[in-house]
């Protein structure tokens, strides 16, 4: 049972992990456009580098 | 190739006028939007933002594409004019949006709102899943109670942030003295929290935490889906309000001033250029035209238009420039009072109960007094309160209405989504079940059934020559029968005749010589006849007698297979407009629609309505004009195409994007499936709680078996709305 001690922490852990991850995606607007988004992923713009 | 395209700054009027305005604030990056209903794919998304950014003073340019929008962050002298060219000439349609419209929809702080709370309750439900499945797998003792408490210490402050719009909507409704659907939901959220906490101090084998979680998590999930499909409508409509632009011409001093509608004053002199509509009530006092009232009215013809003569707001201008002197501006022009007098008989609509409302009345008390009753009878059977209360919380929790909160939602946004692509926009939460019951469509002639445009009927009827005299003259205009007359003479092969001096006098026509003649095409009473019933414009050679050209309204796409489609589906389908006996009869005959009305006052529509509305019918109501309004606000349901004016659009549930009618008679089926899918979601939530509620009564429901009987429900509601096509 020791197992649990790290074990509960460990799963904690990551769903806090997973819920900061999804709050920032929500406060940098990454939901304003899913149409948009999943189609400039096909484009070639900016490949080599970063959108300024 | 774009250098050409900078404005320089003696082209653009409002320009010219800046200087004499005192104490100009610094100009500071401008925010243009544009709606883009062209575009689709990637390609198009590269395109655009390439062509944009090319263009000079453009700083960042972005294409949503799930909105059709472009958002343009450029400089201050640059406006959106400069830019739709530039799109024009890439092979896309736009259009300016009124940035102020949008503003509103931009932050959408309720939307991340509920999505936050959402996201919230869906992770601490996962971890203390996690936890509960240990527990149930065999988990005992000490280790039960940790787990216990680690799920308690996480489950209370989520339930505590996310279940706010519960507790909010509980509260206010209690305050009230009032029963809805939020406030079992809050007692059993309570009730399950207190007793597993008491559970869990005296070390007990039953906690809900993870219920009462789950339950929160399916319960925001419907709320959000129901929110998603009301802001997308909201958005939609914004959009259209933002597509006019709400701009009038100042002349001050002889400077013409482009501003904003809301600046203008009572007594401001307001320049109306042809094809412009009327921004305020006034009074004409410089320049001839003729003006079209159908918008308001419902009469195709257009009035002649001189000084003196007092216009309203929503006319449009014709064929000469006028200047109007301000007589009402804003929320006292005769176009607001309209909208006054829907939002009055719109609170009459509201009394309509949605399918969710009336089940949520027979449900919330239902529910308490059955978890009252098992909690008298087993205190009454044990003299244990603790046992008491556990069943009591077992049956809330059993019996909340996760997959009622489901049902609607789900189904009214699949729904919705659907008939979005149609070029449906839903705007009322209730339009679609109202549409499901509809069994009477009334339609209003122009605009609806019509498109507006007339259509040359007797060409056939004149000499070649005429003609080649007519279409010569006709293109010298851009009045809406000279137009009809060019786009018809040049479909039947003809060429324009050679005449001289072609000079339009706006309000009357154009003239010109021809073979020495002197050759008019214009109104009745301009070329010497006697104006016709119909609407006809004259031309006059030399001395020769007028000979008429005769125009009829053009169908609007689709509206013969709507009013065939509605009939064959077994619905009454009536005219009622506000023109003339011999039109709305052709019309009427034309489409075979046996009940007509014609030179109906807005009243007597409205009075039509209501009395169909009394003898027990539903209507359904399809207007495009301000005179419409009262009777679109008193149909059970109403529709209202997107060339509708604003306040017709305002009054109606329904919005078709585009031109064509035919959308109408599918959504009519939609709207019945769509309800007939609703109630299956309520019988498969009843049957789930028919089977779950006698176990929970009699205590042999484990925090196992009410987890698994939530989820199965809540999943099955959703897959069914998923099921409609």
């Amino acid at each position: 049972m020791e197992v649990l001690t790290i074990l509960i922490p460990i799963s904690l852990i990551l769903g806090a992990v997973g819920l900061l991850a999804f709050v920032y995606t929500v406060r940098s607007d990454q939901y304003d456009d899913p149409e948009g988004d999943a189609r400039r992923i096909l484009s070639g713009d900016w490949d080599d580098k970063p959108k300024p | 190739m774009t250098a050409q395209l900078r404005p320089s700054p003696a082209a653009c009027p409002a320009c010219v006028a800046v200087p004499a305005q005192p104490a100009r604030p610094v100009p500071e990056d401008v925010q243009i939007a544009l709606s883009l209903p062209g575009i689709h794919c990637s390609a198009c998304i590269s395109t655009v933002e390439r062509a944009l950014q090319a263009h000079p003073g453009v700083e960042d340019a972005r294409v949503n594409l799930t909105l059709k929008r472009a958002l343009i962050k450029a400089g201050p002298e640059l406006r959106a004019a400069d830019l739709i060219p530039v799109l024009e000439r890439v092979g896309y349609e736009a259009h300016e949006l009124d940035p102020g419209t949008l503003n509103a929809t931009r932050t959408d702080r309720a939307g991340r709102d509920l999505l936050m709370r959402l996201a919230v309750a869906g992770f601490a439900s996962m971890n203390v899943m996690l936890l509960s499945v240990s527990v149930w797998s065999g988990a005992s003792d000490a280790t039960r109670d940790m787990f216990h408490w680690i799920s308690a210490a996480i489950a209370m402050p989520a339930i505590a942030f996310s279940g706010q719009p519960f507790f909010v909507s509980a509260w206010g409704a209690l305050k009230a003295k009032r029963l809805n659907m939020d406030v079992p939901i809050v007692l059993a959220i309570v009730l399950a929290l207190v007793t597993s906490l008491w559970e869990t101090s005296l070390s007990g084998e039953h906690a809900y935490f993870d219920a009462a979680l789950t339950l929160t998590f399916f319960l925001l999930a419907g709320r959000y889906l129901d929110y998603r499909t009301r802001a997308v409508a909201r958005s939609a409509a914004e959009e259209l309000a933002a597509l006019e632009v709400p701009r009038a011409i100042r002349l001050q001093d002889g400077v013409e001033t482009e501003v904003a509608v809301a600046q203008l004053a009572v007594g401001d002199l307001i320049l109306v250029r042809p094809g412009g509509r009327m921004p305020v009530d006034g009074e004409i006092v410089e320049g001839r035209s003729e003006l079209d009232r159908s918008l308001l009215t419902g009469e195709t013809l257009p009035i002649f238009a001189e000084p003196g003569l007092v216009v309203s707001a929503g006319e449009v201008n014709l064929t000469g420039p006028l200047v109007i002197r301000a007589s009402a501006v804003g929320q006292d022009t005769s176009l607001h009072r309209m909208a006054d007098l829907v939002a009055i008989a719109e609170s009459g609509r509201s009394r309509y109960t949605s399918l969710a409302d009336s089940a949520a009345k027979l449900y919330a008390p239902g529910v308490h007094i059955l978890s009252a009753l098992s909690f008298v009878g087993w205190y009454l059977y044990s003299w244990d309160v603790r046992t008491a209360l556990n069943i009591a919380a077992a049956v809330l929790i059993i019996t909340c209405p996760c997959a009622l909160g489901l049902a609607v939602p789900a189904v009214t946004t699949a729904a919705s989504g659907r008939l979005f692509k149609r070029g449906m926009l839903i705007k009322h939460a209730t339009a679609l079940e109202r549409l499901a019951e509809v069994d009477t469509v009334v339609f209003d002639k122009t605009g609806t059934l019509t498109a507006g445009t007339p259509e040359l009927t007797n060409l056939g009827d004149h000499r070649r020559a005429d003609m080649e005299v007519a279409l010569a003259l006709a293109e010298a205009s851009s009045h809406p029968l000279s137009v009809a007359i060019t786009r018809a003479a040049r479909a039947a092969g003809l060429h324009p005749a050679r005449i001289d001096d072609v000079t339009e006098v706006p309000g009357f026509g154009t003239e010109g010589i021809w073979q020495g003649q002197r050759v008019r095409l214009g109104r009745a009473a301009w070329v010497g006849a006697e104006q016709a019933a119909q609407t006809s414009a004259w031309l006059a050679v030399g001395d020769r007698a007028p000979v008429a050209f005769l125009f009829s309204d053009a169908l609007r796409q689709g509206a013969e297979e709507t009013v065939s489609g509605l009939k064959a589906a077994g619905k009454e389908v009536l005219l009622i407009s506000g023109d003339t006996t011999g039109a709305v009869e052709a019309l009427a005959r034309r489409l075979g629609i046996e009940t007509w009305m014609a030179e109906a006052l807005p009243q007597d529509k409205a009075d039509r309505v209501q009395a169909l509305a009394n003898a027990g019918k539903r209507v359904l109501m399809v207007g495009d004009g301000l005179n419409d309004t009262a009777a679109l606000a008193a149909a059970h349901v109403s529709i209202s195409p997107a060339s509708a004016l604003d306040a017709a659009r305002v009054a109606s549930d329904i919005v078709l994007l585009g031109t064509d009618l035919s959308p109408i008679a599918g959504a009519c089926d939609t709207a019945v499936r769509a309800t007939r899918r609703i109630r299956e979601n309520f019988r498969i939530a009843t049957v789930y709680n028919v089977i779950a509620v006698p176990l929970a009564v009699v205590g042999l429901c484990s925090p196992l078996i009410a987890a698994l009987a939530m989820s199965t429900s809540s999943i099955t509601v959703s897959l069914n709305a998923l099921r409609l096509r």
